[in-house]
């Protein structure tokens, strides 16, 4: 088994590393403080090959690896989490379209996002519908050739630039996961409203909405697979972000870090630097030791991926451990920091404000557990 | 347009540089590399004249095989094919000016554009040796006048002018004195100032397409040059560290010291 990066793989990391130092760090602040969302870095990183790496070749996409893809995400996400959340949701909104789409579907609804600077939502989540996937009560009802919908969507990443969503609904609430359906939505057609841009406790340079949607007319040849498949596609989508997703809380925890140890070498107390304190020696170690194991994990994950490998229980794993280490990385981090770490004028209020979405998108960490529990102790 | 175009392996200035103990040199363990940020600027202002003038950027490192990393930075910015010379031994500046020349001479390019120093030596000396031995015009310290935030520099518009005949180009100079302009006939050796342009990032489609555009291997001994080093370094050694500032009472106080001990006038 050989752990070191191949040339390529050195060199998409070294140019996704350089965009987030030279690009993306500099505004984050701002981003943050202000909560709007940063179109022209997001564009900048589509122009680099940052998005869509793992679309195929055919369809305009860099055919690249999920592992290439977790490199980069671990940098963008040191940069800013809110920036990568942005970005890589995009790629994840385009994921039931590539798992489960026809030829035909391929071409119409992927091709358009690598061709040109656009974005897409992933429509999941709903006010009463989080962990409760299969709960989910957007309606789809059919009418010919369209299915008319209702309903509300909750907490919808990039909503309001996207132009197009992938829509999960239901054609039958009592049949729970069995009634789901996917639905690739273009546009805005007539009957759809997008909420206005929540204000977040963190990641706030990431757009996040509410979708209503009142008669919506979509055609039923925007659906993808058939009626009562939408569960398992969705699933299948968020074993393939699950690497991502930790990758996110592997950056903003190395973040974290990085600042820990500067901080830790120049800020003198007691005649010495704090780093000359076990204490402090302690809290960096377990914060590195912590980092370095979720980062491998996320790894795996999406090595599994690459191989073709189901990656359910190991994806969790790193799901899981690594949102619960940013978080313990960044309070520490803060607490390393003292009076100064909870002032905004210094950056890792701002990871630990981060971090903490991370343990609840893409599956609580507690559903993260249930997942886990559940591929252990069946059959 | 051809263009040839230098990219040097220098040590990342982040990287903590520390002289040996003997003062024989620097310590190499643990140090990251990178192109040297002006050979960097060069690559891109010959992406750009290429844009406008099609035809070819040829892009040169000399060293030992891991200047391929440097090689593959430049083809992946979009450089059309690279000149690797294996010589992983010690060079000085009129060795080096020495196998570029050769491969200039075998190349034939139109413009050979360089950083105007390296960030290891900084001896700012190749690409003069270079222009003298080869006969050619020489502009040194190439700028612009646009900053960085003018359209010129978003719509990545070379800052060197050549004449639509291919037969000159116009060159602004960063001198001490201010700027310098200076016309020069083709073929021309240019040398690269921080103000040239904003380097583009190799794409990540740039790196793919990078793997497979060709690396030719030339040695001196193909070339026929002799890079027995004329200069050898006695002694390297660090610059004393420096001493913490001191507070005055007052005016009289820092004049007398000012006079007397810094000997400031």
């Amino acid at each position: 088994m050989n752990f070191d990066l191949s040339d390529e793989e050195k060199s998409f990391q070294a140019t996704a590393r350089k965009f987030s130092k030279d690009v993306v760090r500099p505004k984050a602040a701002h981003f943050d403080e202000t909560s709007t969302f940063p179109k022209d870095i997001i564009k900048a990183g589509w122009e680099l090959g940052l998005m869509n790496m793992t679309v195929s070749l055919e369809l305009g996409g860099a055919g690249l690896s999920h592992f290439a893809q977790v490199l980069v995400a671990e940098e963008l996400a040191w940069g800013c989490a809110g920036v990568a959340t942005s970005m890589i949701a995009n790629d994840l909104a385009l994921l039931p379209v590539i798992l489960s789409g026809s030829k035909e579907q391929h071409e119409r609804f992927v091709k358009p996002f690598t061709e040109a600077f656009k974005l897409t939502s992933f429509a999941l989540t709903e006010p009463s519908a989080g962990s409760d996937v299969a709960g989910l009560t957007t309606t789809a009802r059919r009418e010919g050739d369209h299915y008319i919908v209702n309903g509300q969507k909750q907490w919808i990443t990039n909503g309001e630039y996207a132009d197009q969503f992938s829509l999960f609904c239901t054609t039958d609430k009592a049949k729970r996961h069995k009634g789901l359906m996917c639905l690739v939505v273009e546009g805005r057609p007539q009957g759809l409203t997008v909420g206005k841009h929540e204000n977040k406790m963190g990641q706030r340079a990431s757009n996040t909405v509410t979708l209503t949607f009142e008669d919506v007319k979509v055609p039923v040849k925007n659906r993808i697979g058939e009626e009562g498949e939408g569960f398992s596609i969705a699933m299948a989508t968020l074993d393939n972000s699950r690497p991502l997703t930790a990758m996110f809380a592997v950056g903003i925890a190395r973040a974290a870090l990085e600042h820990s140890i500067e901080y830790a070498k120049s800020r003198q107390q007691f005649g010495k630097p704090i780093a000359d304190f076990q204490a402090i020696q302690f809290m960096i170690a377990d914060m590195a030791k912590d980092t370095h194991a979720a980062r491998l994990l996320a790894y795996q994950s999406a090595c599994m991926l690459d191989a073709g490998q189901r990656n359910t229980l190991v994806s969790s794993y790193g799901k899981c451990f690594a949102a619960d280490t940013a978080m313990r990385v960044t309070t520490d981090a803060v607490q390393v920091f003292g009076g100064y770490g909870y002032s905004k004028e210094y950056p890792v209020e701002k990871l630990m404000r981060d971090a903490k979405l991370v343990q609840i998108y893409e599956g609580t960490s507690q559903v993260q557990r249930l997942v886990m529990a559940r591929e252990l102790l069946k059959g | 347009m051809k263009i040839l175009v230098t990219a040097k392996r220098v040590e990342d200035p982040e990287s903590k540089i520390k002289v040996k103990p003997d003062g024989s040199g620097i310590v190499g363990e643990g140090l990251k590399y990178k192109i040297n940020p002006f050979d960097e600027i060069a690559v891109e202002e010959s992406l750009r004249l290429v844009a406008k003038f099609p035809g070819e950027v040829v892009v040169v490192s000399i060293g030992g095989k891991e200047v391929h990393e440097q090689l593959r930075h430049a083809l992946a910015m979009g450089a059309t094919r690279a000149v690797w010379v294996n010589h992983p031994g010690a060079l000085d500046q009129m060795a080096i000016a020495g196998l570029l020349q050769k491969v200039a001479e075998k190349e034939k390019p139109d413009l050979a554009i360089l950083g105007k120093q390296s960030i290891d030596d900084d001896q700012s000396q190749v690409g003069q040796y270079l222009a003298e031995w080869l006969n050619w015009s020489q502009a040194t310290f190439a700028s612009k006048v646009e900053s960085f935030e003018s359209d010129a520099e978003k719509n990545k518009v070379p800052a060197l002018v050549v004449s639509a005949d291919l037969k000159s180009v116009r060159v602004v100079r960063e001198v001490d004195g201010g700027l310098n302009t200076l016309d020069c006939k083709l073929p021309a050796v240019v040398t690269t100032d921080l103000r040239l342009n904003q380097p583009r990032y190799a794409s990540l489609p740039g790196i793919m397409k990078a793997k497979s555009k060709p690396i030719e291997e030339l040695t001196p001994a193909t070339l026929g040059v002799d890079v027995t080093p004329k200069l050898t370094v006695t002694r390297m050694s660090s610059p004393p560290p420096r001493k913490a500032g001191i507070k005055v009472p007052d005016v009289a106080t820092l004049v007398s010291k000012l006079k007397n001990e810094a000997k400031a006038f």
